[in-house]
């Protein structure tokens, strides 16, 4: 009885670590086996300890040149997602235009649509119009994509921010570029860094689309993919332990942050 | 801090009008709102008030008609170039900057670079000094209230603009903010406009008051020639409670006007009806119900002579501890408010009593009976949320 009574009180404590377990376990076994050292292609199965991957990330033929042309791309998706994505957002919500309701629901259709299909349409609009296939085509089309993310974490945003905020700052003698710089973009911050986030990262790990559209030039997602019908180098783990502990320090930090400007100001 | 008191800043409105499509906010209206004193505008919401403060403000482009502030034509002028700042309903205070940099926020517009010392002046004016760097969402809604308005003093402008500002407070507070309003009013010698739904606050604390309805100005004067001497049944309404009863002409001698309602004889001074009297003619009589004194029937030989009479039954009477409203049911109207001072009560005044209900014709005021006699009763919303 008393331990039902226990379980009852922590249930949900219970459920939320369970859950946690859940996601965190590939990331762990991930984590483990950067420090293997496998007999053979594959490290699919525990040898022995070694930290030779951890020593040499980039010792993997083209693994760190696909990584690097990942991140570049994810760089400039994310900038032209972002910069396009909230100039949309603002017009979406701040006028009205003939186009306005089409527009607001073809923005969403490339995160409904299935990646395949989209792939597939964007290559065949590529070759039509004799594109040649590599970074740009890449870029194009991960802007494409990222954009309707964007879209819905800066138009939440947007949307509710007071109008009056802006009509204030003109009242108190800020021109339009004063009034947008000094009030509207500091407001509307935090949906445009959520927004850029989101997009860095489906571009980064973009396989389908750009699969489809790379020509023979290789991501760092493709280079997994390929390798790992060959046989799977530690270093593939090494890099995605690090993106991994990278991520949560970015979350930590920001965490950190907040909490202490809150605690300060209070 | 005081401004000069040449007469180069006043307020002037010349035939300005509003229309969005086939809605009219605004009719073409003039006014001219003198320097330095505490103006209203007052009316239910929707009637336009906010509409003109905006074109004033510059932030709502007028369709017709000029705003001059002073000698100074600034009609296309975008709000960002006009001497005038506004107080905001809800303040609209920037929340990502800290109660200084939004007190400073105007001055650094301007290029100005030492603002701190303006800055705590200005802070110690409306009592924040302490508060300074408090993000806008830690303070109170009074609080608050009042970084908006050092917000907007610290520029100088030459015209304050309140929009509903103490619309968002609690009665208490609002009562207290009216006062401090009116102070920081009379210390900065600046003209304010403000616009409420709230007769008693435009009342309170302007010098005069602008009645709008329906995209019109009512009427225009001072808080007690408003109350004392209505033009329309809607300013009648609006600003306090009104006994309006139909009447007709009877005969008219000098300066007084005689009219007949169910079988009574009123007399009303020519001066204040408002309305063309002829004879046979239909006129609405007016009277406050604070002016209304209730006698028995019983002891209507001591009523004093030269006083308007009307017999009526109480319908209803509600003590109030200063005062005691009676609902009367007369021949001449069905329901005639009285509000009696608590200071003798009569114990035969109770429902079903006979009464002679009497005032002095002075106290009586005329109004054109083609007008809806309803016009502006129960308009009064207590706590809108947005005015329009």
């Amino acid at each position: 009885m008393a331990f039902v009574n226990w379980l009852k009180r922590h249930l949900v404590v219970i459920a939320g670590l369970l859950t946690l377990g859940y996601l965190l376990l590939p990331n762990i076994v991930v984590t483990v086996f950067s420090f293997n050292k496998p007999k053979g292609r594959f490290n699919y199965q525990w040898q022995e300890f070694s930290t030779d991957a951890w020593k040499d990330p980039c010792g993997v033929a083209d693994m760190c040149g696909s990584l690097s042309l990942s991140l570049q791309i994810a760089l400039w998706a994310t900038l032209g997602a972002t910069a396009l994505g909230t100039m949309i957002s603002f017009a979406l919500v701040r006028y009205r235009f003939r186009a306005r309701g089409t527009i607001n629901s073809l923005i969403f259709l490339p995160m409904a649509m299935p990646e395949v299909v989209m792939a597939a349409s964007l290559l065949t609009l590529f070759l039509n119009m004799g594109a040649q296939l590599g970074f740009w085509t890449i870029l194009i089309a991960h802007i494409m994509f990222c954009l309707s993310f964007v879209v819905v974490a800066v138009k939440a945003r947007v949307m509710s921010m007071d109008p009056r905020l802006e009509q204030a700052a003109q009242d108190l003698y800020a021109g339009p570029f004063q009034t947008f710089f000094r009030v509207t973009l500091p407001i509307a911050a935090p949906g445009i860094a959520a927004g850029a986030l989101l997009a860095f990262a489906l571009s980064f790990d973009d396989f389908i689309i750009t699969n489809f559209n790379a020509g023979s030039t290789v991501t760092f997602p493709m280079f997994v993919w390929g390798a790992a019908q060959r046989g799977t180098p530690v270093q593939i783990n090494v890099i995605g332990t690090a993106m991994f502990i990278i991520a949560v320090l970015f979350v930590v930090a920001g965490m950190v942050i907040s909490n202490r400007r809150t605690r300060q100001k209070a | 801090m005081k401004t000069t008191n040449d007469n180069g800043g006043d307020v002037r409105l010349t035939q300005i009008g509003k229309t969005y499509g086939s809605f009219t906010a605004v009719h073409p209206l003039d006014l001219t709102v003198p320097q330095g004193s505490f103006f209203a505008l007052l009316g239910a919401s929707g009637c336009g008030k906010t509409t003109t403060l905006r074109m004033i403000a510059g932030l709502e482009e007028p369709t017709q008609g000029t705003v001059h502030l002073g000698d100074q034509d600034v009609t296309h002028l975008p709000p960002y170039k006009r001497p005038v700042n506004t107080v905001f309903q809800s303040y609209a205070l920037f929340p990502h900057l800290d109660i200084f940099e939004n007190v400073a926020f105007g001055l650094r517009r301007r290029g100005i670079k030492s603002v701190k010392k303006q800055v705590e002046e200005m802070l110690d004016l409306v009592q924040l000094g302490e508060q300074a760097r408090k993000k806008p969402h830690q303070l109170s809604g009074g609080q608050q209230q009042r970084v908006a308005v050092a917000r907007a003093l610290i520029n100088h402008p030459k015209v304050l603009l309140l929009d509903e500002p103490l619309g968002a407070l609690d009665l208490k507070l609002r009562r207290q903010m009216q006062l401090e309003l009116k102070r920081i009013q009379t210390e900065v010698g600046i003209t304010f406009i403000h616009v409420t739904h709230d007769q008693e606050e435009a009342m309170t604390m302007a010098d005069t008051v602008a009645v709008m309805n329906a995209g019109r100005v009512e009427q225009l004067g001072s808080p007690t020639d408003l109350y004392e001497n209505p033009k329309t049944t809607f300013v009648a309404n609006f600003l306090g409670t009104s006994n309006l009863i139909e009447a007709e002409v009877d005969t008219r001698s000098g300066d007084e006007i005689v009219l007949k309602a169910g079988g009574c004889k009123l007399s009303l001074p020519q001066a204040r009806c408002s309305a063309p009297a002829t004879n046979g003619g239909k006129v609405l009589v007016g009277v406050r119900p604070e002016k209304i004194s209730l006698t028995h029937a019983d002891d209507a030989g001591e009523i004093p002579e030269g006083r308007n009479r009307v017999t009526g039954r109480i319908a209803d009477s509600s003590f109030i501890g200063v005062s005691t409203q009676y609902v009367i049911d007369s021949p001449a109207c069905p329901e005639l408010e009285v509000y009696a001072q608590n200071i003798d009560r009569d114990a035969r005044l109770v429902p079903g009593a006979e009464v002679v209900l009497h005032w002095n014709p002075a106290h009586t005021f005329g109004l054109d009976a083609a007008q809806d006699i309803d016009a502006g009763v129960e308009t009064v919303e207590p706590d809108e949320g947005v005015a329009a």
